[in-house]
């Protein structure tokens, strides 16, 4: 076909300069810029997607392991004895705990190691136990299996996110212990433990000694219903090898174990290095091959206000805040806001003043949020004597914050309905208000609506303006209205941020994520909105 | 919808107009420095979950921010405790006074720091001026602003021991890194650095002599054992527990130990401090059980929760009379 066109212009037609050489060049140059944007265009939506992608999927694994918070059983005795029916406020419950925690370990009689085995379980525990028994006096009587949080670095460890631990292994010769408890000794039939102490990290002393500080991974022998840790190796005669030890469960008898029958553990992780002794690791395995520690859904996360203990902190109180003070924003921000578009868009005159506040609301919508902290602090704190920490107060200065956005997005979908529609109503006799009102309104509503929805997302995620009117604090009791101190969730996310303990990073990215969840389910709302009842014309 | 935008309306400046006329605050407000924050929000918390108040409401403002808070008069709408890891100003006293506020103040602890090294290692005396040398990223080295030269302690004074200067501590982000610069390296600043950058008395150097070992002090405890020659920056109460493995260095003169650091003598320690407002006692509920609880062993004893939360308690005896004149709601220029 093209080879016909061609040759017609070679017979005689004059060959048209759309046609010529120099055209078909430029339109091929056209093309090839329009491909390349189509591509670049793609990149950049790719790039964007990669980079969602990656911090989605972080802040999810992350956030997993908050979902769930390890408990152990325990046998606890709320006899007569221990726990006055009468006087149920003056019971010590935490201690009543600790008790049926240490007699699972009667071999730990030192003050310290006691100490240690009780910072096992949550602190928080005898707040959980008087509340059980005050919404159920049965309990009260005898003794009761009963459910207590662990501490959040036993927590941790259990989820395997404080220490890197190997799997047991079976020792192939015989080891033989000098005593049940305390400091002892291990006699190894072969070298085989020399080598193993070297690769995991041994200080190489005098005459082969191997010392195995708190900087080297720990070596634990489980043999004999007990667990030593190794402390250092020394090689002996006949190529055997003696080993110093600390016994941290005491061991039946100091009958040799045969080939195959002790066990080694390895904690990779040196001991200096991580938040949890070995002390810890071994009881908290005792428990959990009792069957006495089970993974539950971490129902206080959702369900309790804030806290310095990471097992005991939950977003409850934030989320109740963030919702309390989102009702003040939008009941303020909302009739105000559209009033305004209607009456700047309806029936304001055009003016220099008219125009001179259009053009201050354009200005801000750009203004810095911390602005508008600074003048709830000045006027709604100091000039009106309003309360700090309170969510009318988050709320009244996020409505201002907001107020500029709904009023621009009413204004835009007022102005998207055509003017046939008020010519109509006005040429039946409708008046101007009859008008705006059952006609021009309800189809601008939804247009208002998504800008509303939009806005309020806006102002769900945001932290500087209530930094100066005390919202950023620690409060833990759940707000039960509106003057009630309470904090949201961004604040609570970057409260948890801050603090050292190690549990609270899963609770951060946990809070992070259910944050989302809100501004995704809002927006969902918007764009359900625009496509049901938008109008087109 | 015109009748929905009208009850919005209504209930928008309903709300508006309760908020003004709340009824009287049943709960603490707590406002002050970050550094006591961690200390404040775990007392706030036991007292709460004892059930005898509600549990107080804790702000960190910093020090400064605290005070102004605090001291801008009494009412409701102002904070009943600040906490400050400084001693109230005279200037801060005469506006708490202007404004009838009259504070009672509660010494809670200390944050002292010390240099310290592994037993096996040797004992120096330092001056603050020998460690500024040791540390700083600038030095004046014949009145020349110079990246610090000094390898070994001997190079920064002929009575230091011949060993290579490493010295383990606190990364930027730490309070303690704070604390030291502030009560160190700017108070022992050669006037030479000082001219040459405002900042640069705070600088430490980064070319491995000084370790940022982390967070945890306890970490930094762990790393002096393995190795003798280092020396470690930390937290005093890290030194008294690992008393068996750690030796504390003189200061100017002074050794770090607890009475030391609880007079004042030894140089790199400051008190921390919680504020009360006298005339909120009765009107607020619960300002007594919370100074109650704060100054009760079980919270800042040596055994207490908040010495496990890393507050340096205060000595016996001084802590029996800090309770005292607490309990005793006793107040300052009165």
């Amino acid at each position: 076909m093209t080879d016909a066109i061609s040759s017609l212009g070679a017979v005689g037609r004059p060959v048209s300069i759309h046609t010529d050489d120099a055209a078909k060049a430029r339109l091929k140059g056209r093309y090839r810029t329009e491909t390349w944007f189509k591509w670049l265009g793609a990149a950049a939506v790719a790039l964007a997607g990669l980079f969602l992608v990656l911090l989605l999927s972080t802040i999810v694994t992350q956030a997993i392991p908050a979902l769930r918070q390890n408990y152990v059983t325990l046998p606890i005795d709320l006899s007569a004895a221990k726990v006055d029916p009468a006087k149920l406020d003056e019971v010590n419950y935490d201690a009543i705990a600790q008790e049926a925690l240490t007699a699972k370990f009667p071999d730990v009689t030192s003050r310290q190691d006691k100490r240690l085995l009780r910072g096992l379980i949550s602190t928080g525990t005898g707040v959980f136990l008087r509340k059980d028994i005050a919404a159920d006096p049965g309990m009260l009587g005898g003794t009761v299996d009963y459910a207590v949080p662990l501490d959040d670095f036993a927590d941790l460890y259990l989820k395997g996110l404080l220490a890197d631990v190997g799997s047991d292994e079976a020792i192939s010769t015989s080891v033989t212990p000098s005593q049940t408890s305390g400091d002892i000794d291990l006699t190894f039939g072969d070298d085989a433990m020399q080598a193993l102490a070297r690769g995991h990290g041994a200080t190489e002393g005098e005459n082969g000694m191997l010392t195995l500080t708190s900087g080297a991974s720990s070596l634990l022998v489980a043999f004999n219903g007990g667990t030593v840790k190794l402390t250092a190796l020394s090689p002996a005669a006949n190529g055997t090898v003696i080993a110093k030890g600390t016994v941290i469960e005491a061991l039946d008898s100091t009958a040799p174990a045969a080939s195959g029958q002790a066990f080694l553990r390895v904690i990779e992780t040196p001991e200096a290095s991580r938040k949890i002794s070995d002390k810890m690791i071994v009881w908290l395995d005792t428990l959990n091959s009792a069957g006495l520690i089970e993974s539950r859904f971490n129902s206080i996360f959702f369900f309790t206000g804030a806290s310095r203990e990471p097992e005991l902190a939950g977003v409850w109180g934030a989320v109740v805040g963030s919702f309390l003070t989102m009702i003040v924003t939008l009941a303020i921000a909302f009739p105000i806001g559209v009033s305004a578009a209607i009456y700047l868009e309806e029936f304001a005159p055009r003016n220099r003043l008219t125009t001179m506040i259009e053009v201050n609301i354009n200005n801000l919508a750009a203004v810095p949020s911390i602005v508008f902290g600074l003048l709830g602090l000045a006027v709604f704190l100091n000039f009106f004597g309003m309360p700090r920490s309170a969510p009318v107060v988050g709320g009244m200065v996020l409505a201002l914050m907001t107020l500029p956005i709904i009023i621009i997005a009413s204004r835009a979908s007022l102005r998207a309905v055509p003017p046939s529609i008020r010519e109509a109503a006005l040429g039946i006799g409708a008046s101007k208000v009859q008008t705006v009102f059952h006609h021009v309104l309800p189809l601008a509503m939804p247009g208002i609506m998504t800008g509303t929805i939009l806005g309020m997302a806006h102002a769900l995620g945001e932290t500087a303006p209530l930094l100066m009117i005390g919202m950023v604090a620690f409060i833990v009791d759940i707000p039960g209205g509106f003057t009630d101190p309470a904090t949201i969730l961004p604040v609570q996310i970057f409260m948890w941020a801050d603090f050292p303990e190690a549990g609270f990073q899963q609770k951060t990215s946990a809070a992070i994520l259910i944050l989302l969840v809100f501004l995704v389910i809002m927006n969902a709302i918007a764009v359900i909105l625009r496509r049901r009842f938008e109008r087109r014309w | 919808m015109k009748k929905f935008l009208l009850t919005a309306s209504a209930a928008a400046l309903a709300l508006a107009a309760s908020a003004g006329y709340a009824a009287a605050r049943d709960q603490i407000q707590i406002v002050g420095s970050s550094t006591v924050f961690p200390f404040t929000t775990a007392v706030a918390e036991k007292l709460g979950q004892s059930g005898k108040i509600k549990t107080p409401v804790v702000e960190s403002t910093g020090t400064g921010g605290g005070m102004k808070l605090f001291c801008q008069g009494v009412g409701e709408n102002t904070a009943d405790f600040t906490n400050a890891s400084r001693a109230i100003k005279d200037g801060e006293l005469k506006t708490c006074k202007a404004n009838g506020v009259t504070p009672v103040e509660i010494k809670v602890g200390f944050d002292g720091i010390v240099l310290a090294n592994s037993k096996a290692g040797t004992v120096v005396d330092l001056t603050k001026e020998q460690i500024f040398k040791a540390l700083a990223k600038n030095v004046a080295v014949d009145g020349k602003v110079v990246p610090n030269p000094y390898k070994n302690w001997s190079d920064v004074d002929a009575s230091l021991p011949a060993t290579k200067i490493e010295v383990l501590g606190p990364p930027p982000t730490s309070g303690t890194r704070d604390a030291f610069v502030e009560l160190v390296m700017d108070a022992a600043c050669q006037e030479e650095v000082k001219a040459a950058n405002e900042k640069g008395c705070g600088e430490i150097r980064e070319d491995g002599a000084f370790v940022e070992a982390g967070e945890n002090d306890n970490l930094i405890v762990q790393k002096l054992e393995a190795n003798p020659n280092a020396f470690g920056v930390f937290g005093f109460s890290f030194l008294d527990q690992n008393a068996d493995k750690l030796q504390g260095h003189k200061v100017d003169g002074v050794e770090p130990t607890f009475e030391n650091i609880a007079s004042g003598d030894y140089g790199v320690s400051r008190s921390l401090f919680v504020y009360a407002k006298k005339e909120h006692v009765g009107v607020i509920p619960g300002m007594q059980e919370f100074i109650a609880e704060y100054t009760s062993d079980a919270a800042w004893g040596p055994d207490g929760y908040l010495a496990d939360k890393g507050l340096i308690p205060l000595p016996d005896a001084e802590r029996a009379k800090s309770a005292e004149n607490a309990k005793a709601l006793k107040g300052m220029g009165s």
